[in-house]
């Protein structure tokens, strides 16, 4: 692909005032960088709009502006069930979280795996929690790169330079990447906070511009559902003893709203604002994000209807990307240079939001849950926020090594696999906070048998899907493989809690502390 | 001293939350093409319709926690 100087000057401009924001936001609302809850939760201080674009710039990640659209490209309506997955996350989150960030500003709770030791007065039980946590998060951090590296590739900068003879593969993403780990580990949770506004413009311009300006290219909606495939336009009609398909979209529409919630991102963007109010506020508010999505998964039929595929300017882009290019080409097609410039960055300024949000919610699960637990316990303040910030460097590194040591189809995979682990945290975090009746031996040994089950289910497919047949007395339904092992981990963990005896660990936390 | 308000309210409330649920699991309820609007089959603008309904649905829960106090 030709480089484009418009466009790649535009996005540029757009990457160093967000680095200069990210920055410069360690002076924002300050506080003393050397306390974890400051540098990991920014102090626990953002108001309801703060938290509205941090929890919106955390929760719809590049990676998912990406995907969304190139699922509906290749599959159609399946793609469709980010929508009704979305409508189901507020809900959830309105019902549970309160109580979550409730008890955790009374103790100083950081991560969900602080609260599980505080409730259940296990260790081992938040150490599994906190492990899970960061294995299910690497690879979907390593996903918002590969988001980056699509859009990189779009603008046709070359991504392997030569500096003093020796030639750098994946230059340009090396540099974004180091850029955003130093302002992360200088300015902590602040840096995506202020970075989350632009980020939000940006995108909401970006697709207010494409609803607009594409349909009166294609000849209206009408136009664009025309060039759809007939047979995926809506979901294959259920057969006789198999709902097929849409057992399919039902189950994953739940079991993605609800491990959404778990992903320990997620939990530092919601424990960071200020007040119980603002988590509440934000349910009612945050699904105006959701519509953003609705609308951004319909640019995948945008790009059906474009004929991008076999447009010959795009075949080098889709061979290196897949249909995960469909969205880029789509824009370099339709729009002029410079709003490929801004509809760029706010991709990949999206990609920086929660990449840096998910390494500073593994650093604070490692902190907290793995190093203070076991290894110093008795470290001072100042070192519990160092260690952080190193943590938040590995976990990148970790990152960075999915996506340029491996095939991108491996951390696409373990993120599908993420999602089945992340769910298993459920009976012990969410359960957890309404009751401690449940065992912290049987929630391990349902956290155990769940992660098993769905990771067992995931490898009948050669983990290409994370749709696993049930068979239920003669009917045969097929299920996210989170949901169906989620209902296993949540039957071991009660069985066996009815028969062991009660828990003689404290709870120190107080049934007021929730409300 | 502000009331907290009665009970049945926030009951009320709390059930309005599962409506999305029933809304969005029960798949055939929307998986067909027609009534289209403006071009769009009723897949699609009918899902898309929930997110603004599904936030309208909060409302009564979060006006009766509000009041009570408990913020």
């Amino acid at each position: 692909m030709r480089p484009d100087p418009v466009a790649i000057a535009i996005f540029v401009a757009l990457f160093a005032l967000v680095t200069l924001m990210g920055f410069g936001a360690a002076r924002w609302r300050r506080g003393d960088l050397d306390h974890l809850h400051e540098w990991g939760l920014g102090g626990r201080r953002f108001g309801t709009v703060v938290t509205w674009f941090l929890l919106g710039g955390d929760l719809y990640t590049a990676y998912t502006f990406v995907a969304v659209p190139a699922l509906m490209f290749g599959a159609g309506a399946m793609g469709f069930f980010a929508v009704p997955y979305t409508v189901l996350v507020y809900p959830l989150l309105f019902a549970v979280f309160p109580r979550l960030w409730s008890v955790a500003h009374k103790h100083g709770y950081v991560t969900a795996a602080d609260f599980v030791r505080g409730r259940f007065g296990s260790p081992l039980l938040a150490l599994a929690i906190a492990a899970t946590g960061i294995v299910a998060t690497m690879p979907y951090i390593a996903l918002q790169l590969v988001g980056m590296e699509v859009v990189i590739a779009g603008l046709g900068i070359p991504m392997t330079f030569a500096i003093g003879g020796i030639s750098l593969p994946d230059a340009p993403l090396l540099a974004a990447f180091a850029v955003l780990a130093a302002y992360t580990y200088n300015s902590g949770l602040r840096a995506p906070a202020m970075i989350a506004v632009v980020k939000d413009a940006l995108l909401y311009i970006t697709v207010l511009a494409a609803v607009i300006v594409i349909p009166a290219k294609l000849g209206g909606y009408g136009g664009i559902f025309a060039g759809v495939d007939a047979n995926s336009l809506i979901l294959p009609p259920a057969r006789a003893g198999n709902p097929g398909v849409q057992s399919a979209y039902a189950t994953l529409a739940l079991g993605s709203a609800l491990a959404l919630l778990l992903y320990p991102h997620s939990v530092t963007g919601l424990l960071s604002s200020s007040s119980r109010e603002a988590v509440r506020r934000n349910a009612v508010f945050l699904p105006a994000y959701s519509l953003a999505l609705g609308l951004i998964a319909l640019l995948g039929y945008m790009a059906l209807a474009a004929g991008v595929k076999t447009a010959p300017e795009f075949a080098a882009g889709f061979a290196a990307f897949g249909n995960n290019f469909a969205v880029p080409a789509l824009f370099l097609k339709v729009f002029p240079s410079w709003f490929v410039g801004i509809a760029f960055a706010a991709i990949a300024i999206g990609a920086l939001v929660p990449a840096a949000i998910m390494s500073i919610a593994c650093a604070n699960l490692f902190t907290r849950n793995i190093y203070r637990e076991y290894i110093d316990r008795n470290c001072p303040h100042r070192r519990e926020s160092s260690v952080a910030r190193l943590a938040s460097l590995v976990v990148k590194l970790g990152a960075l090594f999915f996506v340029i040591g491996l095939p991108t189809s491996y951390a696409i995979q373990l993120q599908l696999l993420g999602g089945i682990w992340i769910i298993q945290t459920l009976p012990a975090v969410v359960l957890g906070l309404y009751t401690r009746r449940l065992h912290p031996a049987a929630l391990l040994t349902g956290w155990a048998s769940g992660i098993a089950a769905g990771t067992w289910m995931a490898a009948q497919s050669g983990f290409k899907s994370s749709i696993y047949a049930l068979d239920l007395f003669g009917t045969v339904v097929p299920c996210y493989a989170a949901l169906s092992s989620l209902l296993l981990n949540i039957a071991v963990s009660a069985a066996l809690s009815l028969v062991l005896a009660r828990n003689r660990a404290p709870d120190a936390t107080l049934a007021e502390d929730y409300a | 001293m502000e009331k907290p308000p009665p009970k049945w309210r926030a009951r009320a409330g709390a059930l309005l939350l599962l409506v999305p649920f029933a809304a969005m699991l029960w798949v055939p309820s929307y998986n067909r093409i027609a009534p289209e609007v403006f071009g769009v089959p009723f897949f699609y603008w009918y899902q898309l319709l929930w997110i603004p309904l599904g936030a309208a649905l909060l409302l009564p829960a979060f006006l009766a926690g509000k009041r009570g106090g408990s913020g």
